[in-house]
């Protein structure tokens, strides 16, 4: 059984099970942003000015006015009636902390790779990742205003994705559209799990 | 806020750092004794278990059982200690070590089960 052998009422009320998600994609594609949209808590992070020490450390080039990045284990929290707390990790964005990844993917329900049309191969490490990894993702376009609009065909020929691969346009900013992407990434596992075992 | 002394950056305060180095509460340790492991949403609580003879709780131990009262996942329990993720796990083995916390795994598998994601689902859509 994959859930807990624990009785919540005997914990008054508390977490009972837990799962999570990871939020993953380049620098400055609205990780932070996403988290923030439908977490409980504001997204917890650690992090540093980049127009001081992130200088030459962080490639800037085509986003604007990010005046911080995220250096640090980033997550936020969905609490459900049923005493299933839900977890999105947004995955450290730089390469130097890429050693956290292995620790967040473990257990994953899967991953929502953000992809910014202005910078569509700041993805790529991302999907080459889960891929090898074997953890299921879908692609969240973030559509951002002023960003040229792509059609989702391009997008996966771009990517060199598979067609299974679920692409969907997102405002990071806006709840519903987080709501939509998630239930997508989910969506999508059960399907593929369901038919991995058939 | 930075405080800067010609073109050399200095870092005081809290910017500078905690005075204890992290891994001094753990003495040096990175790793949990015994082979245990805390993924980041398994969930840890109290047993309510004495403190064995052998044992000496440090002040962070004590920390961490008094935020473990109730069931509590690890990531929740490191952002609150404000600790390093490492340094609670070490700090967590201790406790499980000594009887007086007990882990429950998130999940036995490595990939949630089909139950875990229907509950995912079902709490997503209703929101």
């Amino acid at each position: 059984m994959a859930l807990s052998p624990f009785d919540s009422a005997a914990a008054g009320g508390g977490v009972s099970s837990t799962a999570k998600i990871l939020i993953a994609g380049g620098f400055g594609v609205g990780k932070t942003t996403l988290v923030g949209s439908i977490s409980e808590i504001r997204p917890l992070r650690t992090e540093e000015p980049l127009s001081d020490r992130g200088v030459g450390i962080d490639d800037t080039r085509g986003v604007n006015a990010k005046s911080t990045t995220t250096v640090a284990m980033d997550f936020g929290r969905i609490s459900f009636p049923s005493n299933l707390v839900l977890y999105l990790f947004g995955t450290p964005g730089q390469e130097r902390f890429w050693f956290m990844w292995d620790d967040l993917a473990i257990g994953a329900v899967g991953a929502v790779v953000m992809a910014d049309t202005r910078r569509v191969g700041d993805c790529f490490a991302s999907i080459d990742y889960f891929e090898r990894n074997g953890t299921p993702f879908i692609i969240a376009v973030n559509c951002f205003d002023g960003a040229p609009r792509f059609d989702p065909h391009d997008i996966r020929i771009a990517l060199t994705l598979g067609p299974q691969v679920p692409i969907v346009m997102c405002d990071a900013r806006e709840r519903e559209s987080v709501k939509n992407v998630l239930v997508s990434l989910v969506r999508y596992v059960m399907n593929t799990r369901s038919m991995q075992r058939s | 806020m930075n405080s800067r002394g010609g073109d050399a950056e200095r870092w005081l305060d809290t910017e500078a750092g905690p005075v204890v180095r992290p891994y001094a509460v753990t003495k040096g340790r990175t790793q949990p004794s015994g082979g245990a492991w805390f993924g980041l949403i398994d969930i840890v609580v109290q047993t309510g278990e004495r403190t064995p003879e052998d044992f000496r709780p440090g002040p962070e131990h004590r920390r961490i059982l008094s935020l473990c009262g109730h069931p509590i996942p690890v990531v929740d329990l490191t952002s609150e200690i404000d600790l390093p993720l490492g340094v609670v796990r070490v700090l967590l083995g201790d406790l499980t070590g000594a009887g007086m916390v007990r882990v429950i795994q998130a999940q036995e598998e490595t990939e949630p089960d089909q139950r875990l994601l229907r509950m995912v689902l079902d709490g997503l859509e209703s929101l």
